[in-house]
């Protein structure tokens, strides 16, 4: 049963040997692969290094200073000290720790943007904090934020993301870390940098920020090592508890080899980030207005004039259908999204989309090609040439 | 027979596993979805996460893709509101066939069109019979105990012409047995029986009444005989459907009493005898047919597994041939010609 399963061919692909197994990969937002020199580091940890980092024995010290040279590449990608680089299994757990380790025992409020990801909509919302609007390129509400900082007493956190997930805009990151220090100078920012850290020097775009969430797989690092940086002596309450790993805050065996993986990760996309940037950009601009010259009804979904990070083309169709789309998009060989999706696969409704305030019927068909270091021109070449018949042939059933 | 594309609705269930089977057997380009209908608050339905993981498994088993098509808000608008609707003015919905009718074979049919594929196939226990002027029926599945033609009965001879049942000729045990035999983690599957969106519609009443309560206000009400007198009260009258026995606290009386009217404007459920309930026609609307309006004698069937009975169809009424007990308004009413679905109706 099982050797039946290959790779899905589309019929209009078919005996062309050569297209066979042309795959173009636009979903980088939600995963990049790993680059080569990230999986060479991570294999020795796997199999020759078995120790584990909280031993005593040489095989033990071997994996503690693998994971800790780690955590300087991590300290060094972010801008602040080793000592409050807190390993996690990704950007949620961060995410997560981030807010609910600041409030600890419950009391205190955080406050998020209703465009952050779920990872930090979710703990806001079920600690009972203040989920602010946004402006219409989804960016955090700057008006309504020193409004709350004025009327609510007892903030902890303010938590914003650097750049969102679905969009690539970049939030005011200083702006915010200003207005908090004006006007409640005893909270905290967070930053969620998780889908900025391709694009962005983190030192200078969260500057400001005590504490910084980090996954290695959105910057060719693996899947399954995060980190939350925390800046000097935040106090942060454990999610996990157990040996005690990570000073206290987060216990477990550290994943050494995603670890590994993931600081090899942060010291490669240091070097080439300014030109994979300048390069991905001209690719993504030519793909959007391609796409926007081509098909009849595309709009872009982002206003002109809103900074993001190279990384996204989002467009809506309207009177498509996302799902439809997409599932053409795979028969000619392109993995591509919508907005998230959820866990039994489906797509579900963009939060990001209704916060910036696009009626749900235009939100309905739209469409996230995410670029990164791997995505070359042919790949825009090859979406350029399928998507304007793709939505052509849904208009005409719609 | 040239390879089709066939897109196969698989609810996780152990039918349309086999059905899926089925078809990528005869040859056809099979490709496997499961459709999201509801956004988490059933974990009991054909929609939840777990019901997806096992459709999705058996698609790798099968070596065939498969995908989620999020078809909540539809639901949401054609079934789930209508079913409260319903209820809060006292009819009595039927669910399933507002999904048949809405969701699977229009909303779905016309995406599998534009994606496409040629036909689309489901797990349902009916047939699709061609008949001799190459029209096509819909007529009883093989298991006469597993029959759902009844909840099929809106199929036109454009979904009809693109349609496949493929286990309406099997047995429910040919089915189970067919999965385990191609180690089908569904093989022994327990069918869905309940309302697929409502938590805890296995405990009947107490979760329609905490579904409904959720949503539109319950009223308690009086219950009185058929001079007006009050004999007893009910706790919803949202809840009560025509022809319901149980449920009332009904004082004194003899012999068993039926709802034999319910009034939700007054909130008056009003009972009587089993004789009370009697008729000699049914005034019907919104009918729909497979291939065209019929008149004349047919059988009837007014409930997914009731009796079908002799009656004669004549402009917007079922006249029955012995006295029938009222059919519940809102509920369908589906026509036969012997085991061929001529069409069917709401009772009024």
């Amino acid at each position: 049963m099982r050797a039946k399963r290959r790779a899905r061919v589309p019929r209009s692909l078919r005996g062309v040997e050569e297209q066979l197994n042309r795959q173009v990969y636009l979903d980088h937002a939600a995963s990049t692969p790993a680059r080569s020199e990230v999986v060479e580091a991570m294999l020795p940890w796997l199999g020759e290094h078995p120790g584990n980092p909280s031993g005593s024995h040489r095989m033990a010290r071997d994996a503690r200073r693998a994971i800790d040279d780690a955590r300087d590449a991590v300290a060094a990608l972010v801008g602040m000290d080793p000592g409050g680089v807190v390993f996690t299994s990704g950007g949620t757990e961060a995410d997560n720790l981030a807010v609910d380790g600041v409030l600890g025992d419950g009391s205190g409020v955080a406050v998020c943007c209703a465009a952050e990801h779920a990872a930090v909509l979710e703990p806001v919302r079920e600690s009972g904090g203040v989920v602010l609007p946004a402006d219409a390129g989804g960016r955090i509400d700057l008006g309504a934020l020193a409004e709350t900082l004025e009327s609510v007493a007892d903030i902890r956190l303010v938590s914003v993301m650097a750049a969102n997930n679905e969009t690539g805009v970049v939030n005011p990151v200083a702006e915010v870390v200003s207005l908090v220090s004006e006007r409640a100078p005893d909270a905290l920012v967070h930053c969620d940098a998780v889908q900025a850290t391709a694009w962005l020097d983190l030192a200078d775009a969260c500057r400001g920020a005590r504490l910084v969430s980090i996954t290695g797989h959105k910057f060719g690092g693996p899947k399954g090592a995060g980190a939350l940086v925390v800046d000097g002596d935040v106090p942060l309450s454990p999610m996990l508890r157990g040996g005690g790993q990570e000073r206290e805050r987060r216990s477990g065996t550290q994943n050494v080899p995603a670890i590994v993986g993931l600081g090899r990760a942060a010291e490669l996309v240091v070097v080439d980030r300014g030109e994979t940037a300048v390069r991905v950009a001209a690719m993504r601009d030519r793909l959007e207005t391609g796409l926007l010259a081509a098909v009849p009804g595309a709009s872009r979904t982002v206003p002109d004039g809103v900074g993001r990070t190279p990384a996204v083309a989002h467009l809506c169709f309207e009177g498509i259908e996302s799902e439809a789309l997409l599932f053409l998009l795979e028969q000619e060989g392109i993995c591509a999204s919508a907005a998230s999706s959820c866990s039994s696969g489906a797509q579900d409704p963009s939060h990001v989309l209704a916060a910036m305030g696009i009626e749900r019927s235009v939100a309905a068909g739209s469409l996230r090609l995410s670029l990164a270091r791997a995505t070359t021109d042919a790949d825009v070449d090859r979406a350029l040439s399928v998507i304007p018949g793709i939505v052509e042939r849904l208009s005409a059933y719609a | 027979m040239e390879p089709q594309r066939v897109l196969v609705a698989m609810s996780g269930g152990v039918d349309s596993s086999v059905a899926a089977a089925l078809i990528q057997e005869s040859g056809h380009d099979v490709v496997g979805v499961t459709l999201r209908l509801w956004g988490g608050e059933s974990d009991s339905g054909c929609c939840s996460v777990s019901d997806v993981d096992d459709a999705r498994r058996v698609a790798d088993c099968l070596g065939i893709d498969h995908h989620v098509f999020n078809m909540g808000e539809d639901f949401d608008r054609h079934v789930v509101e209508p079913y409260v609707a319903d209820h809060a003015a006292g009819r009595t919905p039927n669910p399933c066939i507002e999904c048949n009718r809405h969701i699977k074979f229009d909303r779905l049919m016309r995406r599998a069109r534009s994606l496409g594929f040629d036909r689309l196939a489901t797990g349902h226990h009916a047939r699709v019979v061609d008949m001799p002027d190459g029209s096509r029926r819909i007529a009883r599945a093989s298991d006469p105990a597993k029959d759902q033609s009844y909840v099929l009965h809106m199929l036109d001879q454009d979904v009809l012409a693109r349609l496949d049942l493929p286990v309406g000729e099997m047995s429910k045990d040919e089915v189970r047995a067919r999965a385990a035999g191609l180690g089908l983690r569904t093989a022994d599957k327990p069918d869905s029986q309940d309302v697929c969106f409502i938590t805890g519609a296995s405990r009947g009443d107490a979760g329609r009444r905490e579904f409904l309560g959720r949503r539109i206000p319950l009223t308690s009400g009086r219950v009185v005989d058929g001079s007006g007198a009050e004999v007893g009260r009910v706790e919803a009258v949202e809840m009560v459907t025509l022809g319901q026995r149980r449920g009332m606290e009904l004082a004194g009386g003899d012999g068993p009493r039926y709802a034999t009217a319910v009034d939700t404007a007054t909130a008056t459920v009003t009972v009587g005898s089993a004789a009370d309930l009697l008729v000699d026609a049914t005034p019907v609307d919104r009918a729909v047919w497979a291939d065209g309006p019929v008149d004349g004698s047919v059988l009837v069937q007014t409930s997914a597994h009731g009796e079908p009975v002799a009656a004669v169809l004549v402009s917007g009424a079922v006249h029955w041939e012995a006295p029938h007990r009222r059919v519940a308004p809102g509920q369908s009413v589906v026509f036969y010609d012997g085991d061929v679905v001529l069409g069917g109706a709401l009772a009024c």
